[in-house]
């Protein structure tokens, strides 16, 4: 099972790249871990999380192949 | 104007199948509020002008100043200095005198929103700090209003319609289902600090008009209950759908009572404590103990000769803290946001030993009340 994490905006000053290829993580809540764990910078920002394209608040279970987007707020105008 | 003049105006949109006629008049018909007449606000505008809606409103209390001229496309160097919210109205007339033009020349703030906001049909949030959307936010769901999102941040932008069920969606999402709560004061930065390409608030400023027009027409498919994402350097569009979260109702002020008294600069983490009123500013500008620094960055900044200061940019004030020997600080900006900021930098670094202020409303809210 492969876990696709997009991230968008100045989130990619923290992780270096815009794409993210994980394995085997079965939620959210252990997907936001092993992401701390990569990027310790991570767990001090805020960001919206959509799994396949739709917003989600609470731990949501990965079952097969998915995408994860990780958006910051943007507040230019 | 004549039915004649008119038709020949719009003709080429109203031959549009979808729009005709009857949506030109809809349009003629429709009251929209754009806040910030800046990056997403000039290029809206024009675009909502020249499509014929019937009245603008244009809320800014910022003045033009040189470096908006590469994204603020509605202005010219004529105009640095003047209230941009003015000179829009004056621009947006010249090219469309058949539509009416409301201009709110002030900050928006939880004492004169409501009332503003209360008058139009659709409000664009094309402001450019956090405060400001969160209280656009919460005025649009205590209102009932339809709300017109754009933001950006260097190579990217988000677009969406908030607050507006669709036919599929019987509660309509709103920003706080995205972002129920606001970073930390540094965790974004702004236009000045990242910086910006001017053509990217152009097209989303641009897709915010067009927005707009779907909406009071009722062609097409507006992003309702959807967050559009553009990449500039890619040109990748990401959309996903906003989910509305049990809790967000929550945390919107459940009145005009509590709206009116609920701190949005505190919320949003911008400090208050250090501000210094205008008065007071003009009080003990020329006395002998003080340093007043102005903390926008390099290039940015209006010529002030009304008092004596230096040029410290946020971003070097950030990096290293400089000898300031003046018992009193006071520090300015555009807008009193970075002031604060600053002032919260140098007092956890001064402690007791130095009285720190933040001009209040900036150098824009200041020379407009001198």
């Amino acid at each position: 099972m492969q876990v696709h994490i997009m991230f968008f905006g100045q989130l990619t000053d923290i992780t270096g790249t815009p794409n993210l290829i994980l394995h085997d993580i079965p939620d959210t809540k252990t997907l936001q871990e092993t992401l701390n764990e990569l990027y310790p910078a991570l767990a001090n920002t805020k960001y919206a999380i959509a799994m396949n394209n739709k917003t989600i608040q609470c731990n949501s279970i990965l079952s097969g192949d998915t995408t994860i987007a990780l958006l910051p707020p943007f507040s230019g105008g | 104007m004549s039915k004649l003049a008119e038709k020949e105006r719009y003709q080429r949109q109203i031959s549009l199948k979808e729009l005709g006629e009857s949506g030109q008049q809809k349009l003629k018909n429709s009251k929209v509020l754009v806040v910030g007449a800046g990056g997403l606000g000039c290029p809206a505008l024009l675009y909502m002008a020249g499509a014929g809606i019937g009245r603008i409103g244009i809320v800014d209390f910022d003045l033009v100043s040189l470096s908006n001229l590469h994204r603020q496309v509605l202005f010219s160097v004529h105009d640095i200095g003047f209230s941009k919210s003015l000179r829009a109205a004056d621009i947006l007339g010249q090219m469309n005198p058949e539509i009416e033009i409301e201009v709110f020349n002030q900050k928006l703030d939880n004492s004169n929103a409501l009332e503003i906001l209360a008058g139009f049909d659709i409000i664009l949030d094309g402001t450019d700090n956090f405060a400001s959307r969160y209280l656009i936010n919460d005025a649009c769901v205590l209102l009932n209003k339809t709300l017109v999102y754009g933001a950006i941040s260097r190579f990217e932008g988000q677009l969406a319609v908030f607050n507006k069920a669709s036919a599929s969606t019987e509660i309509p999402a709103n920003y706080r289902d995205l972002f129920p709560l606001p970073p930390a004061d540094d965790e974004v930065l702004n236009c000045e600090e990242a910086g910006v390409i001017g053509v990217l608030p152009g097209i989303i400023g641009t897709m915010m008009a067009n927005e707009t027009i779907k909406l009071i027409t009722g062609i097409g498919e507006p992003l309702l209950n959807r967050l559009l994402t553009y990449n500039s350097l890619n040109n990748q569009f990401f959309e996903m759908d906003l989910v509305v979260m049990p809790g967000t109702t929550k945390m919107i002020p459940e009145n005009v009572d509590a709206f009116k008294a609920f701190n949005y600069n505190w919320f949003c983490n911008i400090n208050s404590n250090f501000e210094l009123k205008h008065e007071d500013f003009e009080r003990i500008m020329n006395e002998q103990d003080i340093q007043i620094v102005d903390v926008r960055e390099q290039g940015e900044e209006l010529l002030i000769d009304d008092f004596k200061h230096i040029h410290i940019p946020l971003s070097h004030l950030k990096v290293q803290i400089p000898d300031i020997d003046a018992q009193t600080i006071v520090l300015i900006c555009q807008s009193g946001k970075r002031s604060s900021s600053a002032a919260e930098i140098l007092s956890k670094h001064y402690g007791k030993s130095r009285k720190i202020y933040s001009l209040k409303d900036g150098i824009a809210g200041w020379q407009k009340n001198k």
